[in-house]
């Protein structure tokens, strides 16, 4: 493990050298309830290798329990989660995020008593951040470098959605899931984000997110599955959804903002 | 949740210079204490003997409850069993220094501090295996529960009492400070016991360490981040349950030291000391904000300084007046005067 | 009857049965048990299922752990004791104590319940310890007001003592004593009622749905805080009231007997295991802990002679570490049993 992580470590976000056909993450009839609500109904999709896979829906359909699911925080009562052809349901959220998975939570996950820099340091799990890393997450997030001593309380809400995702890229990841990056914030932030993210999966990562913001998912995505309550109701090239008005407006049910 | 929602305007450069000092403010709590003490009690001496009295109590109770608060904020778990280590620590602590009693008897400082470190070290095993068992047997089936919680971590505590009883009997023990550590020293006309001067700076010495550990190791930030949102933690990569047992087992040993240091201040043990002091220890943890170790520290001075100065003043008013204090400081801060960040 | 039990009928023939017998030993036992030994016993079980019931409302219905209850038992008891020996012997006098202790234990409860529950639910245990154990110490230094350790004896009317012979019934003998015991009767039953109609009532239920989900509770639109401290306000009261009728019981108040933490380690087993949160398992959880402290002591006793040749049993089953096995008796019952007798009975988990 700490050996595959040492030998990528660069700037490159290359995502490993296994066979093009296996699909870094399989979900098979996953069912997930929380508490005694049933929120899964049987979640089935892949995400290939390399690129963006955007996880579309309205809200309530099951998008971020999909995401912690996935990464072990809920724990799913049948069906197989397999990344890179292993399974990892059943594994605690440490032991999978140790199998290589990046995660940014819908409400960031932020230690507000901590400085940046340690939010940055406890990411890293191999010690150190890497200083090619850092550099990178300097260069698409300033203000992380302004503001590196001092307590992530302080930072506004888009710093803190910036530092987030510096924490999950500050070592490779196989793969990174990102809920709903955008959420809440200004245009200018967005498009920062959107930058960096754009920068990460031109570096071949994959990339698994959930966004709201249509504009935004259609800029970054390459695939696209989506959900309504709690299970996939169309999977296909975001190319193919971006172009067709009326599948959009059957599959999430409103009128999609068009930049 | 809050943390969560979008804040545009607050950035450093905007924090007024009042907000700013805001979170300091129980900082000056002990040395206003302090000061104010001086104002009320006419005898120049007589302060500085129970400001170090007070210190030393203070230590003592920090070194007791930074554990409690801790394995708190981390795992919400509420440990009423706490006060078990605190009696073993001392019996064991006790018995180990009454069978090294030409030691503690030879006019050595060396040859005392000696047989104290023994005493110490012993009580801390012993009480840091009793946490591992405790953890394991009575806490960590009732998880998520803080009702059951509080009725499992009584009768753990029963049981342990007992236990004491069992092994050791029911009579109290009376056990003499070492030799050279006896008597006092004289400053500035007030007579300063030396062992008061010693607990103040093993306690201070304990302080410094945990601060060290929490702000300079990996295994600090994994708990300081733990302490806010344990499951991002866990989403990082990081074992929290096992760095959580960790907690709990050094949590117990400092309270195994606390229990030492307390029984020789006291110079007497009894099975039922424990429960006593953790009353106190109660006290402490909820002014200070459970779950900090800085408010555990600030709030166990004040009530060690409150608890001396008050029973010069007033004796019978001594309990009553730390009950007040905690009155006081929670009508100021409701979540106690370091309130801990929690993410859910 | 059915009215009378607020519609909480036991819904179990064992249950029922238990309950019947439970009930009628405690309503004749001037005849069934004479001797003044057993007749204290009763009187004992019925005083405190009324305090047991009193923090069942509180801990099963509430959810909420306190360790001041005997503090409001206490403040029940003294306010008795101290308003006669302020006032003289009378009965004017025994209900203006009764009534003084339980307007300051509802007074006292409120302003705990105000200052800890508005933050978090588990500050309460925590400070209801902290300042049960202050009070404690202070009723036993201020001697002067309240006896202390010595405690007080307290001159009830003679119409309730043993000194008034009033004949013979079936063969016992019936002096005030008797009259006394049939007021702690008749007291317990009818606070017993009144409680089993309170938790049976809407606030109750609302209680319990705070005690399953106090976010979801509070997000549907009830004041958590305000419930919650109404039910700690009701159970002081009704403790300080059992307190009330203990200290004309028993014709003594000390520090021992009403406030020690003994008496509220003694509580919190009976309500767990009679069965937290039923009401019912306040009756069965007395009769059966007061009956057992008196034969498990002997049985232990015996078992300690008999082993006394082997190495530390004896020490281990000797009746002073009764608290040993109670505790791990108490620890068993949580983990496995956490709905006591009475969910047992009921076939509920």
């Amino acid at each position: 493990m700490s050996d595959a992580i040492s030998e990528k470590a660069g700037t490159g976000f290359s995502s490993g050298n296994a066979p093009e056909s296996l699909p870094i993450l399989q979900l098979k009839d996953v069912k997930t309830d929380i508490y005694q609500y049933h929120i899964l109904h049987g979640v089935s999709f892949e995400v290939p290798r390399g690129g963006v896979t955007m996880l579309l829906g309205r809200n309530g359909a099951g998008k971020t329990t999909t995401l912690r699911t996935i990464m072990g925080l809920w724990k799913p009562h049948a069906g197989e989660i397999l990344l890179d052809g292993a399974h990892i349901n059943g594994l605690t959220p440490a032991q999978i995020a140790r199998r290589g998975i990046g995660f940014v939570p819908e409400d960031m996950g932020i230690f507000s008593d901590l400085s940046v820099e340690e939010n940055i340091r406890l990411a890293a799990l191999s010690g150190q951040p890497i200083p090619e890393r850092l550099e990178w997450i300097f260069g698409a997030f300033p203000a992380l470098r302004t503001f590196w001593k001092s307590p992530a309380g302080t930072l506004s809400g888009g710093q803190k959605q910036m530092l987030s995702v510096a924490r999950a890229v500050v070592e490779d990841r196989e793969l990174y899931l990102i809920d709903e990056p955008s959420k809440g914030l200004a245009p200018a932030i967005v498009a920062t984000l959107a930058k960096a993210l754009k920068d990460l999966k031109n570096r071949g990562a994959t990339i698994l997110m959930v966004e709201q913001n249509f504009s935004l998912a259609r800029a970054l995505g390459d695939h696209v599955v989506v959900m309504d309550d709690g299970r996939i109701v169309w999977t296909g090239a975001m190319a193919e959804l971006s172009a067709d008005t009326a599948l959009q407006e059957r599959l999430m049910g409103l009128k999609m903002e068009h930049a | 949740m809050s943390e969560s929602a979008p804040t545009h305007a607050p950035k450093m450069a905007t924090l007024s210079l009042s907000d700013r000092l805001k979170p300091w403010l129980p900082l000056l709590l002990v040395p206003a204490l302090i000061v104010l003490g001086y104002f009320a009690i006419d005898s120049t001496s007589s302060w500085l003997t129970l400001t170090v009295s007070g210190l030393a109590m203070g230590m003592m109770i920090f070194v007791i409850a930074s554990g409690m608060t801790l394995v708190f904020g981390l795992m919400d778990v509420i440990n009423f069993g706490h006060g078990a280590f605190i009696s073993f620590g001392a019996f064991v602590g006790t018995s180990v220094l009454l069978a090294l009693g030409t030691m503690t008897g030879a006019p050595s400082l060396m040859l005392n501090l000696l047989a104290i470190a023994a005493a110490v070290l012993a009580a801390m095993i012993v009480t840091g295996v009793m946490g591992l068992a405790f953890e394991r047997v009575i806490v960590r089936p009732v998880y998520g529960s803080h009702l059951k919680q509080i009725l499992v971590t009584m009768g753990g505590l029963i049981v342990a009492e007992q236990l004491i009883y069992v092994i050791w009997g029911g009579h109290e023990i009376v056990i003499a400070r070492p030799e050279t550590l006896k008597g006092a020293i004289t400053f500035a006309g007030a007579a300063l016991e030396k062992y008061r001067l010693l607990a103040v700076g093993v306690g201070l010495v304990v302080f410094l360490a945990l601060r060290a550990v929490m702000r300079r190791t990996k295994i600090g930030l994994i708990v300081r981040a733990g302490v806010e949102n344990p499951e991002m933690v866990q989403a990082l990569g990081y074992n929290i349950t096992r760095v959580f047992v960790g907690v709990f087992i050094a949590g117990s040993a400092l309270a195994g030291l606390g229990g030492v240091m307390w029984a020789l201040y006291q110079e007497i043990i009894t099975a039922h000391m424990g429960n006593e002091i953790m009353i106190l220890v109660f006290i402490v943890v909820i002014i200070g904000g459970l779950g900090s170790v800085e408010g555990c520290f600030i709030g166990a001075l004040t009530v060690g300084l409150v608890q001396n100065y008050a029973a010069f003043l007033e004796p019978k008013l001594a309990l009553i007046s730390n009950i007040a204090l905690m009155v006081a400081i929670l009508m100021w801060r409701p979540m106690g005067m370091v309130p801990v960040i929690k993410a859910k | 009857m059915n009215r009378l039990l607020s519609g909480d009928t036991p819904k179990s023939i064992v249950l029922s049965v238990l309950l019947a017998v439970i009930v009628i030993a405690l309503a004749f036992a001037p005849f069934l048990f004479p001797g003044s030994r057993s007749l204290e016993t009763a009187a004992r079980i019925c005083i405190f299922i009324v305090l047991v019931a009193s923090y069942d409302l509180l801990l099963g219905y509430g959810g909420i752990v306190s360790f001041a209850h005997t503090m409001f038992f206490g403040i029940g008891a003294y306010g008795v004791a101290i308003t006669i020996d302020r006032l003289g012997t009378g009965y004017g006098a025994l209900a203006l104590g009764a009534l003084i202790g339980l307007a300051v234990s509802g007074v006292i409860a409120l302003l705990i319940a105000l200052l800890s529950l508005r933050v978090r639910a588990i500050f309460f245990a925590m400070i209801t310890l902290a300042i049960a154990s202050a009070v404690a110490v202070l009723v036993s230094q201020l001697s002067g007001f309240t006896g202390g350790e010595d405690g007080m004896n307290i001159r009830i009317p003679r119409e309730l003592t043993p000194a008034n012979r009033l004949g013979e019934v079936f063969g016992t003998r019936i002096t005030g004593k008797t009259l006394n015991y049939y007021l702690v009767f008749g007291g317990s039953l009818f606070l017993f009622l009144v409680m089993l109609r309170i938790v049976n009532s809407p606030f109750g239920r609302v209680l319990q749905s705070i005690r399953e989900n106090a976010f979801r509770a509070e997000a549907i639109g009830y004041r958590v805080v305000y419930y919650r401290a109404l039910a700690t306000c009701l159970s002081a009261m009704v403790a300080a009231l059992a307190g009330s009728l203990f200290a004309i019981w028993l014709r003594y108040v000390g520090p021992a007997t009403t406030l020690g933490m003994e008496i509220m380690l003694d509580i919190l087993l009976m309500v767990v295991i009679g069965g937290m949160g039923t009401m019912y398992g306040a009756v069965v959880g007395t009769a059966i802990f007061v009956l057992a402290q008196n034969y498990l002591k002997e049985l232990m006793g015996g078992l300690s002679e008999a082993t006394a040749s082997l190495p530390v049993l004896p020490e281990l089953l000797s009746p002073d570490r009764w608290l040993l096995w109670l505790g791990v008796l108490f620890i068993l019952s949580v983990y496995f049993f956490p709905t006591g007798i009475v969910g047992r009975l009921r076939g509920t988990r």
